[in-house]
């Protein structure tokens, strides 16, 4: 038996409250993180991922405290991320007891901040999160670029070269997110997470769109993804992460159990 | 319990999954006396080979290590990096001498790498996989073969001496997952990040009276 595909619960927390919106418009409350991440964790999660959308400063201090909180009662692996800007930033999230780091923007304005704290904690603890878009084609190729400001601001990077480069830099993992999809129940853009799958050697998290069960096994099987990351369908208890594993088994995927 | 701190990346999760099993008075420290005093030794590390093992001679902790190895015969365990740091070389950055507590190799995973039947595997190696049993330990108590555990690194080690493996892992190549000598076991995984079968092997540690 090899390596079990990943099933891995995202936290969208504003505010030290987890939301969900549908492409970040619309936000629902869906409770207390600690609380949620203890229950992934007793349900068989793989990791756990905690994004930061809180704009403000006082909230980024209460992020803190909630991930120290967190890391004291989950003994799986945690990612976390949003609003990650330097390497100080990363030591503190470290600190705090997070497993991995995923950078963003950050690393668009500064992409030697990847290299940075690569060599600085290690490959492991550094993930770079690409939120992509689909563009028009390319003499009949399809074609994604990377958005920021939840979708809405264009880069002109193209996603898969992004995703060479920043594995060329350093970064241990790729989470990516296709805004087409997110929030939408549609299931994962797998065209996009194909292309970076294929392109890169370091492990992708596909992210996105999920509704369903059969979304994470095409994630898998059609997308070639290392691991699955969902939020929605977790959250309002649609589904538990022993019933996707179950079902993701029954399709001859390896998951731990 | 001294968890040894030479300053590289997160070791509150494993004083906290230490913890969480009933370990009391768990320090995370790089104090001599703080270490002499423990009665058990955790070795972690995170990071890359380099800085570690710098840090590790700056802050004498290979010194310390070895005090508690074979002078005081208590018990050590040592996870993924500090395993590593264990081995006599690590090909990462460009080769680096470790400690040569355990004659070892640690290498890379190569490029390409794929499995037996063909499929491309990605480094570093990051995720669940099982764990063979190869020898009974203590720290095996309660854990069935084929258990798994969370692992992540691009560099892995064999020892020298085969009759030091507890466990194997296979990824690609047939890596060392677990090495066991007297007082000392060493853990390529991080048990604490591995659930309940990593909360196990952490209470087994606590539990632990060598023979020797």
């Amino acid at each position: 038996m090899g390596l079990a595909k990943r099933i891995i619960p995202c936290l969208d927390v504003d505010n030290g409250r987890v939301v969900k919106g549908v492409n970040f418009v619309g936000i629902r409350d869906a409770g207390d993180p600690v609380e949620i991440a203890r229950r992934y964790n007793e349900q068989g999660a793989d990791e756990i991922t905690f994004l930061d959308i809180t704009a403000s400063h006082e909230g980024r201090e209460t992020t803190v405290h909630t991930v120290e909180q967190i890391a004291e009662q989950v003994f799986i692996p945690l990612t976390v991320g949003g609003g990650i800007r330097s390497v100080d930033d990363i030591r503190t999230m470290l600190n705090a007891g997070a497993d991995k780091v995923s950078i963003n923007t950050a690393a668009i304005h500064n992409p030697e901040l990847v290299r940075q704290a690569s060599q600085r904690f290690g490959a492991q603890c550094i993930v770079v999160a690409i939120d992509a878009k689909r563009v028009a084609d390319v003499d009949g190729q399809p074609r994604w670029e990377i958005f920021t400001h939840g979708g809405r601001k264009p880069t002109g990077i193209d996603a898969v070269a992004w995703a060479v480069k920043m594995a060329e830099l350093g970064a241990g993992e790729i989470l990516l997110t296709s805004m087409d999809r997110d929030g939408t129940k549609n299931g994962f853009e797998l065209g996009v997470t194909r292309a970076i799958t294929d392109a890169v050697d370091i492990p992708v998290i596909a992210s996105g769109g999920v509704g369903n069960l059969q979304h994470l096994v095409d994630g898998i099987l059609l997308g070639g993804a290392d691991a699955v990351l969902a939020a929605s369908i977790f959250h309002f208890a649609e589904y538990t992460v022993p019933e996707a594993k179950a079902y993701m088994a029954e399709r001859g995927i390896e998951v731990r159990r | 319990m001294a968890v040894i701190d030479y300053g590289m990346g997160n070791l509150h999760s494993v004083a906290s999954a230490l913890a969480h099993v009933g370990a009391e008075r768990v320090v995370v420290t790089h104090d001599v006396e703080q270490i002499r005093a423990a009665d058990r030794v955790v070795f972690p590390g995170v990071g890359a080979i380099r800085d570690c093992m710098a840090e590790i001679r700056r802050l004498r902790c290979d010194e310390l290590l070895q005090v508690a190895l074979t002078e005081q015969h208590k018990p050590v365990l040592a996870i993924c990096v500090g395993m590593q740091a264990l081995m006599s070389h690590s090909e990462e950055n460009g080769g680096v001498d470790c400690l040569n507590v355990i004659p070892g190799t640690v290498r890379h995973f190569g490029h390409p790498l794929h499995d037996a039947d063909g499929q491309r595997l990605k480094v570093p190696h990051m995720g669940w996989s099982e764990v063979r049993k190869v020898s009974e330990h203590p720290l095996w108590n309660g854990i069935p073969d084929a258990t798994r555990f969370y692992f992540v690194h691009s560099y892995y080690v064999t020892a020298g001496d085969r009759s030091l493996l507890a466990g194997s892992v296979d990824y690609g190549v047939c890596a060392d997952a677990a090495l066991a000598r007297d007082n000392l076991f060493a853990t390529q995984f991080h048990p604490e990040k591995s659930h309940t079968a990593g909360l196990q092997l952490l209470r087994n540690f606590i539990n632990w009276t060598p023979a020797c």
